[in-house]
Formats: structure tokens, C-alpha cells, sequence
């Protein structure tokens, strides 16, 4: 039995096809998936991720607690409603999960989580958390949706009343705390915009006044392929408990500069990186797709996503290769019976959107 | 769902189209579009090979998956269409017009073999 959230009924209204994601009914397409791409990178969407889990975390030793258990360093989090990415690792330095944690004050955090890693999550906090004065609240009793594209935030406006004032002096990546809201400058599709956190019962009128507002609905379908233009990981298939985040782009989100000992730090520290993610051009008409073989000339690596570019009008692939393999290289990829010539680029390969590779 | 009575079908989801003089044209069926998602390439058999029915001889990919077209039919690829190949959202726009290629059957009775609608009708039926 799948899963459903609060705004189901509203997709199979709107004649979604609905798929099975992590355990979820969710939307793969209202009709046409690259339709509603284009809509984002030129319009605005919106997406239903109310199956992703948001955790509220409260207590004396919430700050030093996230210090410990993140890859990123919430100390970076100065100003209220500041948002980080970060990784969170098991002692090997494998992926558990990637996550965005918002700051409220040194005490009170907001963690939010992919859907079909939630209940691992939280586990492995949990048995982490012991001697740390802080406490964890999953809140199923909320929805969210994602509204994204250059015409996303000013429909935000139009269909949540004040929510202008509220937001309208928040730089990228800041949240404010809106009555029983949070409307964060967040995304997955490397658009502007504005994921708002709702409570469930709120959840159809604010979509049907979003809709008024001439913002479309988007599913998983285009949400995939706009994060994977942008350059984005997607847990589960680019990472996962196998890699470490300096084998798959995310370097930069791992701070070893600072003193402090995350879980995860000494396995980073000691274990050789042999590995990269990089971003593949396919030179040929084909489209690649995960778990093809690229052959290059320091040895074979894999593709983790791969789909079709509907901004470039081409296949683009994210690749776990050599570490010696470098952007501006020819590489081969194994699609199907063939193999195809494909340039390896430095991800994002569109961001607001524009074509940057 | 759109499935004109007057054409032929397989399992495997193409559409056959009998034409008088003895050819057969072949695309890939609505309820096959739908499965699939927005195509975004297709790739064809070159014109003069000779296929066995149930033979692979062309790929639709859309967004989501590879998909292989079988030859429904044993017989010569007469000519194939190159606007599906410039165009290929047209088999999502009208499955029963974007044809992919024509095939001339070696044995004019094998026709006999393919499902008429109501046969591929229960066909997708028994697969969902």
C-alpha cells in the first residue's frame, strides 16, 4: 500500500499519472513532462514534495549536536532562517543521506529529508543523539510544495496574502517563518523560487490559489530532469552509503578547515579518493540513462542519472569516473549496443534558465 | 484511449497499417505513447533490410525509457520516416500518423497472424 499526501486527491483530479516513489503515490506528469520542464526554466511550477520529512529539532545542544552529526558546519548559520546543505555520514564517510537544515536560533533547527531515507534518518540520529540535550520532531502533520521558476516567487505573492513583506528581503537559500508557514528560497531544479512548509490542512487552498495565480503543476518526471540540468545529486542513484561526498561533487559541502569532529571526518580524512562525478554531453542523438559502462582513457567508470536535456535539446549524464578524467575530455558511453562519444563538463549544465556548458 | 478499428496490432504495441498495394506501415500504438512519456528519439532500420517477424529494427526512447519495435511482420524495409526522426513528439502529438517505417511481407498470408483491435484491445487488458 502506497503511500498518499495531503494534495493527492488534487493530482488525480488533474489527471497526474501517478507512480510509486520511495513507498509514495506520487505525480510522474499531468500530461507531458517536458512541458512542464520548460515551464519552470521560463514560468513558474509547482511540485508536490510533502512526502519528503521535515524534522524539527529544539534544545540546549542542538547546534553542537548538528556540528557533529553534519558533513557542512552549521556554525556558518548566522542569521535567522539561514539554510545549509550538507551531507549527513556514516563513520566509513558514506552517504546517509543529503539534507537542507534551516536555522532558527542556536537552539531550534528545521531538517528536511528525502522521503525513502526519513525513517533511517531518523534512526541514525536518534542512536546518535545520545548524551546531546536535543529533541527531534518528525511533522507528517505538514505538506509542501515546491514553487519554482523566474515567475515562481512573485505568484507566491500574489497567492499568499502578506507573505510579500515576509519574504521579499530574503537573499538565496534564507526561510522566514510565516504564521504556521515556512517559505524557504530553496529548490531542485536550479530556478529561483519558493518552497513553502505547510500544515496539511492547508495544503489544497494554497495549491488551488497558486493555480490562480497561473502557476502550473509539475511531477517527479520534470523535477528529475531540472535537478539533473542543475547539476543536482539525487540520493539513491548519484549517492548513497558507497560514496563518500568528495567522490561525487559535493566537496564543497564538506568543511574540514574547521577543528570541529563530525561523524565520518577521519574515515574522509585517511580513505584515497579514486573517484569523481562529473557531468557527460552525449556528442551523438541517444540517450544515456544510469548504469552505463564510460570508457575513458584512465579506465572505465559508470554513469549514476542520465536522461534527456529538454533545455539543450541533447542527453546529459551525471558519471562516476577516474579522478583523472577532466572536463573538456572525450569520453565513451555504453548505450545500449553502441558506444557514443560524450564531453565530460563541470556540473551545473543549466542554472536560471541559461545553458552553461 | 484511441485505437482505430481498421488497423492491425501486435503484443509488443506497434500498429500495422494494409495498404493495397501489398505494404505494410508500422508505428507504435497511443497506449504505448502514453506508457512511454514524451518521446525524444527514435532510430531506424535502414531502408532494404530484410527482418524476421519479432526482430528488432528500430528504438523510441522518450524521456523515461528505451523502447525496441519489432517487425510484426518478416519481410523487406522499404522506406522509413525521417520526420519522425526530426520530430519525434509527433508520436505523442498522433501515434496512428507518425508512422516509422513500411515494410513489403515476404509472405502475404502472415497477415492473417496479427491482432485486429479488440484482440489487442484484450491484449493491454491482461498486461496492466
Amino acid at each position: 500500500m502506497t503511500r498518499q499526501t495531503p494534495l493527492h486527491d488534487i493530482h488525480r483530479a488533474a489527471g497526474a499519472k501517478l507512480v510509486d516513489f520511495a513507498g509514495w503515490d506520487m505525480p510522474l506528469h499531468y500530461g507531458s513532462q517536458i512541458e512542464e520542464h520548460h515551464l519552470v526554466r521560463r514560468a513558474a511550477g509547482m511540485f508536490d514534495v510533502s512526502h519528503m520529512l521535515a524534522l524539527d529539532l529544539s534544545g540546549t545542544d542542538a547546534r553542537t549536536w548538528l556540528r557533529h552529526l553534519l558533513a557542512n558546519d552549521v556554525a556558518k548559520l548566522s542569521t535567522p532562517g539561514r539554510a545549509l546543505y550538507s551531507c549527513m555520514l556514516n563513520a566509513d564517510g558514506g552517504v546517509i543521506d543529503d539534507l537542507i537544515v534551516y536555522h532558527f536560533t542556536p537552539v531550534r533547527y528545521r531538517i528536511v529529508v528525502n522521503a525513502g531515507t526519513a525513517d533511517g534518518d531518523l534512526a541514525w540520529m536518534r542512536q546518535n543523539s545520545s548524551g546531546f540535550a536535543v529533541s527531534l520532531a518528525p511533522r507528517r502533520d505538514l505538506a509542501m510544495i515546491a514553487v519554482q521558476g523566474p515567475q515562481a516567487i512573485d505568484a507566491v505573492w500574489q497567492a499568499i496574502p502578506g507573505s510579500r513583506e515576509a519574504t521579499q528581503g530574503l537573499a538565496a537559500f534564507e526561510a522566514a517563518e510565516f504564521g504556521e508557514m515556512l517559505l524557504a528560497r530553496t529548490g531542485y531544479t536550479g530556478e529561483d523560487g519558493i518552497e513553502i512548509s505547510l500544515p496539511a490542512t492547508q495544503a489544497e487552498a494554497t495549491w488551488n490559489a497558486l493555480l490562480a495565480a497561473g502557476v502550473k503543476p509539475a511531477g517527479l518526471g520534470a523535477r528529475d530532469t531540472l535537478r539533473l540540468e542543475a547539476g543536482m545529486n539525487l540520493y539513491g542513484q548519484d549517492i548513497d552509503a558507497s560514496v563518500t561526498p568528495l567522490e561525487s561533487g559535493l566537496g564543497w559541502t564538506v568543511d574540514l578547515k574547521s577543528s570541529r569532529d563530525f561523524i565520518g571526518r577521519q574515515a574522509l580524512e585517511t580513505r584515497p579518493v579514486t573517484r569523481r562525478l562529473v557531468g557527460l554531453v552525449l556528442l551523438q542523438r541517444g540517450v544515456m540513462r544510469a548504469h552505463q559502462t564510460v570508457v575513458t582513457k584512465h579506465g572505465n567508470g559508470e554513469t549514476t542519472s542520465g536522461s534527456f536535456s529538454p533545455t539543450m535539446n541533447c542527453a546529459i549524464a551525471l558519471a562516476r569516473v577516474p579522478r583523472d578524467v577532466a572536463p573538456g575530455d572525450t569520453v565513451h558511453v555504453e548505450v545500449r549496443d553502441r558506444r557514443l562519444p560524450a564531453r565530460v563538463v563541470k556540473p551545473p549544465f543549466v542554472r536560471h534558465g541559461k545553458i552553461l556548458v | 484511449m484511441n485505437l482505430p478499428q481498421d488497423l492491425k496490432y501486435t503484443a509488443s504495441h506497434e500498429w500495422v497499417r494494409l495498404a493495397d498495394d501489398g505494404t505494410a506501415t508500422i508505428g507504435i500504438t497511443d497506449h504505448a505513447q502514453e506508457q512511454l512519456g514524451d518521446v525524444v528519439f527514435v532510430e531506424l532500420p535502414d531502408a532494404g533490410r530484410q527482418v524476421k517477424a519479432g526482430e528488432e529494427c528500430a528504438v523510441v526512447e522518450s524521456v523515461k525509457a528505451a523502447s525496441d519495435i519489432y517487425a510484426p511482420l518478416s519481410g523487406e524495409i522499404v522506406e522509413v520516416n525521417q520526420a519522425v526522426v526530426d520530430a519525434p513528439e509527433g508520436i505523442n502529438a498522433d501515434a496512428y500518423s507518425a508512422w516509422i517505417f513500411r515494410l513489403r511481407p515476404a509472405n502475404p498470408a502472415d497477415v492473417a497472424q496479427l491482432l485486429d483491435a479488440a484482440a489487442y484491445e484484450a491484449e493491454i487488458g491482461q498486461q496492466d
